[in-house]
């Protein structure tokens, strides 16, 4: 096998999308991803036992389809990575029951890795070069977190995260509260465009002195997150119009929660990369598709001297690509491989990137 | 000489390799434990082939129990007997799981006349099926509450979780079989029956029996309406 250049086959269930990817080193040969979330828009949020059924069915369909693409067959494939977690627990385990399977019935060695920094490692495909030391925000239905990367494959640390809901949890929460479909976030953001983002102060969580402290006696929740209270307030206020019999101004509800969101992860952000002193941030998941939020992240880093990697939109959802990218960097590095009885780990931390 | 794969985890994690032409069971291993199939399948599948010489690649076909059990276990098997046959391009047959235990009570002489086999459905419920003492399925795969069961002997580990339920609707839960649980090799044993018998055996889509227990929420069914 090439050890700079390895073929690497990565595998993701962690929530509603099956994803196989390949990449050659750094180089993106096939993402195939099949979805489940049309079987979840009636339920308003993603329902796991229909996830993971979906995941059995379309396992073996997207592992062809990702061959096919890539024009590849499984003896040209020097090993494979899947995801162990974080993620949806009966989800992981039919990704990971499956890569065990491949992995022992073509003899190439398995990677269990964190999805997290996966969404991370997706930054090195497709020619973009990451400095040394750098901060990341994944933003999506299942997680909002600011790590710090010293090293994709040996080095990454946790700043912040969500106390409670991921923030696409609250975008799904909110969109239900106003009518305006599944998955929330599009929704929103459509919806907002329309809408003053004045025109309600919804609360920015963990935002208070006694949480935040100070650059030198932070408080507990300096970086981290919490949208629990937002959408408590958003349902107060369509609850106020709806008593009072008014038309619930739905366009300047939802550009207030957004601002409300993308405020309070935008300013934590900046401030995390800021003292901890990186000079790169990488935005991934789903949300990095917000067009508020990457407006205004944009601006805030500029004015702060830190520059934004943002990868395509297909590779920053949940992607069998992501996967099979760090997967490559852990065997570049020449990474032991996992073995076959590792369990999937569902509140998997990032400090855990590959399981031994 | 070409073997038979067998995998089951519909209750625990279970593997066999069967002989093709006598059906005699080369080697087998069942895990003590029901909540460890994804830590141990792979690893087992792996041990079977090497400590008998054998290559997927060369085996005649791999079954596999398509449940009734619990979900999430199952699939584990499902999906693995599935990657297994597209990567070894070797047919795979799905067996109901609950025939590996009807195997067990016609190869053990227990039984004469219509039985009943169940296994642990969980949720105070049994997964279970009537045969003829033949061992034809005559009804079933069913879920349902122990005194649901038809007034007849049960087998399998299912009968030794509800005995006065059982026995308040005339059942007759078989003391014997109680530790009982579906098994490869038994399973094995009725695919090699079914398929010499020109079975179809091609559907590996597992049986839930149970929908996902996703609810509409309120809200949502407001604004459908
Ligand atoms: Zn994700």
């Amino acid at each position: 096998m090439s050890t700079t250049e390895p073929i690497v086959l990565g595998i993701e269930s962690s929530c509603d999308e099956t994803g196989v990817g390949i990449v050659r080193g750094n180089r993106l040969l096939a993402n195939a991803v099949s979805s489940s979330m049309d079987e979840h828009v009636r339920f308003g949020g993603v329902i796991p036992e229909i996830a993971a059924r979906a995941h059995l069915e379309a396992f073996v369909p997207t592992l062809q389809s990702a061959l096919d693409t890539a024009e590849l067959t499984l003896d040209d494939i020097d090993a494979i990575a899947v995801t162990s977690g974080p993620g949806l627990a009966g989800a992981l385990m039919v990704g990971v029951s499956a890569a065990k399977a491949l992995a022992l019935a073509t003899g190439k060695p398995l990677y269990g890795i964190n999805h997290l920094v996966a969404h991370v490692g997706v930054g090195v495909l497709e020619g973009t070069i990451l400095p040394p030391t750098f901060g990341a925000l994944l933003v999506s239905g299942g997680h909002t977190e600011i790590l710090k990367v010293t090293s994709l494959t040996h080095d990454v640390q946790l700043l912040g995260s969500t106390i409670d809901d991921a923030a696409g949890e609250a975008y799904d929460k909110t969109a239900r509260l106003l009518g305006l479909g599944y998955p929330g976030g599009p929704a929103i953001d459509k919806a907002a465009k329309n809408g003053d983002r004045k025109a309600f102060r919804f609360p920015r969580g963990l935002t208070l002195p006694k949480f935040v402290g100070n650059e030198e006696n932070p408080g507990k929740h300096r970086h981290n997150f919490s949208f629990s209270g937002l959408k408590t307030a958003v349902a107060r206020c369509v609850e106020h119009f709806e008593a009072n019999g008014e038309e619930i101004p739905v366009a300047d509800i939802a550009a207030s929660f957004q601002e409300a969101v993308v405020d309070v992860i935008t300013s934590k952000a900046v401030r995390a990369m800021q003292e901890h002193g990186l000079k790169t941030v990488l935005l991934g998941g789903g949300v990095a598709a917000n067009t508020r939020l990457r407006e205004l992240l944009a601006a805030r880093c500029a004015s702060a001297g830190i520059s934004v990697v943002v990868p395509p939109f297909s590779l920053c959802t949940d992607n069998g690509g992501m996967v099979a990218a760090l997967g490559a960097q852990l065997v570049a590095d020449g990474v032991a491989p996992s073995g076959l009885d590792f369990a999937t780990d569902s509140s998997q931390p990032v400090t855990n990137i590959v399981l031994s | 000489m070409p073997n038979y794969l067998s995998i089951d985890t519909s209750a625990h994690a279970s593997v066999a390799l069967v002989d093709y032409t006598t059906g005699s069971v080369i080697a087998q291993k069942t895990s003590p434990k029901g909540n460890d199939q994804t830590e141990t399948l792979a690893s087992y599948v792996r041990d079977l082939l090497e400590e008998n010489n054998e290559q997927g690649k060369n085996l005649a076909g791999i079954f596999v129990g398509v449940g009734p059990g619990p979900f999430t276990g199952l699939r584990v098997g499902l999906v693995a007997a599935r990657t297994f046959g597209f990567v070894w391009n070797v047919p795979v047959y799905g067996v109901m799981s609950l025939h590996a235990l009807a195997e067990r009570v016609l190869r053990s002489g227990e039984g004469s006349g219509e039985f009943v086999v169940a296994s642990d459905a969980r949720r105070k419920e049994l997964y279970w099926a009537r045969y003829d003492s033949e061992g034809k399925l005559l009804d079933g795969p069913h879920v349902s509450s122990a005194t649901e069961l038809p007034a007849l002997p049960v087998y399998g580990v299912g009968a030794g979780l509800y005995v006065e339920e059982l026995e308040s609707v005339g059942a007759k839960p078989w003391a014997r079989s109680f530790d009982w649980v579906v098994d490869a090799a038994h399973l094995a044993d009725r695919g090699m029956d079914d398929l010499l018998a020109g079975k179809d055996l091609s559907d590996t889509a597992p049986q839930y029996l149970r929908e996902s227990d996703a609810q509409v929420p309120a809200f949502m069914k407001q604004a459908k309406a």
